[in-house]
């Protein structure tokens, strides 16, 4: 892609003053690190790291129908929310392939926000119309793509909390997967209690004018609690050690929720929605491959996508293969997600990854791959 | 900036190479360890594995990506830095000293004429 069509966030000119390397992430130049991934990987775990997220998308949708609507389209079970609460919830074809995982809150009585990925954007959109325009004509509600005029942050880490409350108080007092609306000087900010690094952390949606000003404060409380800068290649070893979906790797169109581990985020329960019934189907008879995560056991190089994944039961079969891979910053050590067949996908299964021709152990576990306790 | 020794012969593929009589000792130049970042992991070639100029011969890891290494001249492996195995780092604290990768005895010692001078190898960086 030519430099010229990347789209730049209004945290642009903070990242190149901060000396951060760009590349391009879903049509945007974003910045992948600053300090070093291990060291920015390592202060999120253990204090606190900032991070642009402004090339994610944010829709809107409004009127007495909306709820009827979005649970229609998505898989989780909107339903449960009550207002200021958000949930993890996916977007399916009829045939349970992914369009894309996104988080889902409700702002107020009729009004619901999503937060969808940056590189899904204009697919979800254009998904979301196409699905109001044909099945949907009827409903009441008025739907609108933000994205364009917002930015957004994640601050997350075990300070995130005492950094957050310098500048809304409130923030502080939210509970998990919580989400509330706060003034920043003139403008609105919806912050959340949520992330995607398995640290405790916050979401903010600003106005793109007020971004700059919103992280200059956040950094400026951060530095007596060791807050740093953390790019895209820190997000990307944080979500792989807690066992998180990207889209592209673990999730595709070729992927169902229930192949991918995400059966808890699929409300086989309520009323029809898209997806459901081959969902149900699979649930009900299983499925033949599975989505794991799993630790290198021996020294070896990192694992990466697309290497194959083979059964160490001693006929040594190919039976998958790798979707995320890295060194762990915090365990040392090679980690991923892949696909395998089902009857290898129990934790503790022993695997083998293929790196360069030559095969290296490797053991299914439980997500999320690192925690601090153990 | 990049620190480029002028005592020392570079690869377009931003290898360097230093030569005592027969022998050349090859790592990797400081502009490629800081583009590449954090290495995590270092595979080197076997000992006694007779190279051509240009195959790739080592793979450095850093937290996000692979990238090869290639052999910058001809010749038979006769030792590898074995240190790097354990503490791969030492490439990005000390690429010219303690972060060698492999040495090799020469198959063709002309092969040094295609190689950059410090000043080449500086433009080409620099671009």
């Amino acid at each position: 892609m030519e430099e010229t069509q990347l789209k730049r966030t209004p945290l642009f000119e903070i990242h190149t003053a901060l000396g951060a390397r760009m590349v391009e992430f879903g049509g945007w130049e974003m910045p992948v690190l600053y300090s070093g991934i291990s060291q920015e990987h390592l202060a999120v775990r253990q204090a606190a790291g900032l991070f642009d997220i402004s090339h994610m998308g944010e829709f809107l949708f409004d009127g007495p129908d909306s709820l009827k609507f979005l649970n229609q389209l998505l898989t989780n079970n909107l339903a449960k929310l009550e207002s200021g609460q958000g949930q993890y919830t996916l977007l399916c074809q009829d045939n349970g392939g992914v369009i894309d995982d996104l988080y889902a809150y409700r702002l107020g009585d009729t009004r619901y926000l999503l937060v969808v990925n940056a590189s899904r954007l204009e697919i979800d959109w254009m998904w979301i119309k196409a699905q109001r325009n044909s099945r949907h004509k009827s409903l009441q509600l008025e739907m609108t793509n933000l994205s364009g005029n917002l930015a957004a942050m994640a601050l997350q880490g075990p300070n995130a909390a005492g950094i957050i409350a310098g500048v809304f108080p409130a923030a502080a007092e939210l509970l998990k997967n919580q989400i509330t609306k706060l003034e920043f000087g003139s403008a609105t900010v919806w912050v959340s209690r949520t992330g995607y690094t398995g640290e405790d952390g916050f979401e903010l949606v600003v106005p793109n004018g007020h971004a700059p000003a919103l992280w200059e404060q956040l950094m400026s409380l951060g530095q007596a609690l060791d807050l740093l800068p953390a790019g895209l290649g820190a997000r990307d070893t944080l979500r792989t050690e807690a066992g998180y979906s990207l889209y592209g790797h673990e999730l595709t169109s070729d992927t169902t929720p229930i192949e991918a581990a995400l059966g808890w985020a699929v409300a086989l329960d309520k009323p029809s929605f898209n997806g459901q019934e081959m969902l149900a189907a699979q649930k009900q008879d299983g499925v033949s491959r599975r989505c794991i995560a799993f630790k290198m056991t021996g020294k070896s190089a990192p694992p990466r996508q697309p290497y194959k994944i083979f059964s160490a039961d001693g006929n040594g079969r190919e039976i998958g293969e790798v979707t995320s891979g890295t060194q762990s910053p915090s365990l040392g050590c090679g980690i991923g997600l892949g696909y395998v067949e089902s009857d290898h996908a129990k934790s503790g299964t022993g695997i083998e990854i293929e790196i360069r021709n030559r095969r290296f152990p490797a053991q299914v576990v439980k997500r999320p791959v690192f925690q601090k306790s153990s | 900036m990049a620190d480029i020794p002028t005592d020392l012969k570079y690869a377009t593929s931003h290898e360097w190479v230093s030569v005592e009589g027969d022998t050349a000792t090859i790592g990797i130049s400081d502009h490629a360890q800081e583009e590449l970042t954090e290495l995590v992991f270092i595979e080197l070639p076997d000992l006694g594995c007779e190279l051509t100029a240009g195959d790739p011969c080592a793979v450095v890891e850093s937290v996000k990506t692979a990238s090869d290494i290639y052999a910058p001249l001809s010749g038979k492996i006769i030792d590898t830095n074995d240190a790097l195995d354990t503490e791969p780092g030492t490439v990005n604290d000390d690429p010219y000293g303690d972060g060698w990768f492999f040495k090799i005895r020469l198959a063709n010692p002309q092969e040094l004429d295609d190689l950059l001078s410090p000043d080449d190898y500086a433009e080409q960086v620099n671009i």
